[in-house]
């Protein structure tokens, strides 16, 4: 259920410009990562090309290889739709499909896959939902709208709806940036849930957060507006912010710059 | 505040510049000028230390506009009366004279000493080439919104889309006359062709002769309708939140599947309010349908045998040599239209309606 990530020499453009460059680094199966660092550094971009997402955005393109579990998913032979199963991903807003039913939000990525059987449907949104701590709130109104649903709940729903395909590894782009202390406590409380079953990849800005719920830290920077980001350190959360190899890194962590 | 009147008399009595406006309901207008001068007479104890608020101008723009908006609201109301008055006035006297059934006559004979009409076939062939022209138009509308929102590269979408527009400037006069000058060639051709190979299915059977057929005036009504369409569905589709699009590609769907599981369900209603303009377009159509059906008065699911008829064509074509009872027959028989749209429209409402718990959260 989870699967080793691989990125090396990464740069990704968007149109002429370059977003990130030659990035390296690995992610072990089963753990959490936190891409922390200041804002422009590119930490989005990199999670964005994980599973392809970047090359959406008209002119956008990613250089480099990205391995998962040896596989490369930029060949030009792999199908990008199953890369994205296969990789998940919660955005920074909660983005329920509007027009929706709890449920129906919870199992479109199953519907997509061809599932129709409603029993089988049925099982894998309670699971999903049980799984991202959000079924006893919602169990009742299955056939509500899922906008209607608070935002901590909505961004509970979006990780149900992705963990309801069971893909390997799920990216989460600042999931609780738009949320209360006691939503964004909920997430981190299922962050560590998940983390059993898939490798789990978070950009935030709190680095708070970053601490609490990573295993390791990768923390991304720029020289100036304009420049690519790059890594500029990778290593286990808690060196990182306790004793940081490069002045860089702990100048951002202490709230000397960014 | 500088510009109230009374603001020089009490220059030094106080910094409370608080309007009076704050202590009156937003919507009560009419209020008698003279009641609040008694609160603040000058040199009298007012309500901000010292009796300084401005007094609130009698009249000012904000007056003039809210009786400006009034007059502009209850004229509409008053055009309509007005109307439905003339309507009813000048169709009573007419049903009255008719000596056949109104509903299931089949003919147009209002002119005659005996006035024979009825509106059935005329209903009939408005509601017949109306949904056959939706039938057709719809899905070549959908499917251009969809190339232009989704698929096109942005200049060829701004290039195309500008035609599309320009298609809709096109006045239904010329599209009458190409149809019935031009299109008519190939449409009698193709109706040769189904008749030959398909005239075992009613709709595409008889023996001619073809060509000023429904089929000819749904296809020209089919290609009026279509910028409509395409335009209101194209701006509801492009409209779509980025953040589903993503939510549902993030999910491993292709692109059509996409726009099935985050675009489409997003447009319904703005897709069904441009089917429904562009059917009440449809309905309504006049001079190119006058001019490219082959005006008989039966009602026929045939399709491609010339005839045909609409009420809004019917009313062009007779309106000229019609007597007083004529005159009226033809009004009658605009009542009928009126009603047609207004059921048309009435069911557009209920269906963006139904879902409105789903649709309005989305907002």
């Amino acid at each position: 259920m989870a699967k080793r990530i691989e990125a090396s020499n990464v740069t990704a453009y968007y149109g002429a410009f370059k977003a990130i460059e030659n990035i390296n680094l690995t992610v072990e199966p089963k753990t959490v990562t936190a891409l922390i660092g200041p804002s422009g550094c590119g930490k989005s971009t990199f999670l964005r090309s994980i599973n392809r997402m970047h090359e959406v955005l008209p002119g956008a393109r990613v250089e480099g290889s990205l391995t998962i579990d040896d596989q490369d998913i930029y060949d030009r032979d792999v199908d990008v739709t199953a890369v994205r199963r296969m990789i998940g991903m919660v955005f920074q807003r909660p983005n329920p499909f509007p027009t929706m039913s709890i449920f129906e939000n919870v199992v479109a990525g199953l519907r997509l896959n061809g599932v129709r059987r409603k029993s089988i449907l049925d099982e894998a949104a309670e699971r999903a939902l049980r799984s991202a701590n959000l079924w006893d709130e919602v169990k009742d109104r299955l056939g509500k709208p899922g906008a209607g649903l608070s935002g901590g709940q909505q961004q509970r729903l979006c990780i149900a709806r992705t963990i309801a395909v069971e893909p390997q590894v799920v990216l989460m782009d600042e999931p609780c940036s738009a949320l209360d202390p006691i939503s964004t406590l909920a997430i981190e409380d299922l962050m560590f849930q998940l983390k059993d079953k898939f490798t789990i990849i978070i950009v935030t800005h709190n680095m708070q957060q970053a601490a609490r719920v990573s295993d390791r830290t990768a923390f991304f920077s720029i020289e100036k507006t304009g420049d690519p980001g790059r890594l500029i350190e990778y290593d286990n959360t808690q060196k990182i912010f306790s004793n940081p190899g490069v002045k860089k890194t702990e100048d951002y962590i202490t709230g000397r710059f960014g | 505040m500088g510009e109230t009147p009374h603001r020089s008399a009490h220059a030094g009595t106080g910094g409370t510049r608080v309007t009076e406006g704050h202590d009156r309901p937003a919507g009560a207008s009419v209020r008698p000028a003279e009641a609040p001068v008694s609160t603040r007479t000058p040199g009298g104890a007012g309500l901000g230390g010292g009796g300084g608020l401005p007094r609130a101008r009698a009249f000012g723009a904000e007056r003039a506009f809210r009786a400006l908006t009034l007059a502009a609201g209850t004229a509409v109301l008053v055009i309509i009366a007005a109307i439905a008055v003339f309507l009813v006035a000048k169709a009573v006297p007419a049903l009255r004279a008719n000596t056949e059934n109104f509903w299931t006559f089949e003919g147009w004979f209002p002119n005659d000493a005996e006035p024979k009409f009825g509106i059935g076939a005329l209903a009939f062939g408005t509601v017949l080439s109306s949904a056959l022209a939706l039938l057709i138009a719809v899905p070549v509308a959908l499917g251009i919104a969809l190339y232009l929102s989704h698929y096109a590269p942005r200049r060829l979408g701004t290039a195309l889309g500008f035609l599309i527009d320009l298609l809709a400037a096109v006045p239904s006069v010329v599209f009458g006359l190409w149809g019935r000058d031009v299109f008519i060639n190939p449409v009698r051709d193709f109706s040769a062709w189904l008749n030959t190979y398909f005239g075992w299915i009613p709709i595409f059977g008889g023996d001619g002769p073809f060509g000023k057929s429904i089929m000819l005036g749904a296809l020209v009504l089919a290609i009026m309708v279509l910028p409509i369409i395409t335009s209101l569905s194209r701006e509801v589709f492009t409209q779509t939140p980025t953040a589903n699009e993503e939510a549902a590609l993030a999910l491993g769907a292709t692109r059509w599947e996409m726009i099935r599981t985050a675009v489409l369900p997003y447009g319904r209603p703005g897709i069904v309010a441009a089917v429904m303009l562009g059917l009440g377009r449809a309905l309504g159509e006049t001079i190119a349908l006058a001019m490219t059906l082959g005006i008989t008065f039966n009602i026929s699911f045939n399709l491609i045998e010339s005839g045909g008829n609409t009420i809004a064509a019917n009313i062009a074509n007779t309106f000229g040599e019609a007597n007083d009872t004529g005159r009226g027959a033809l009004i009658a028989s605009g009542l009928v239209l009126f009603a047609i749209t207004l059921i048309v429209n009435i069911t557009a409402r209920a269906i963006i309606h139904r879902r409105r718990e789903f649709t309005e959260s989305a907002a």
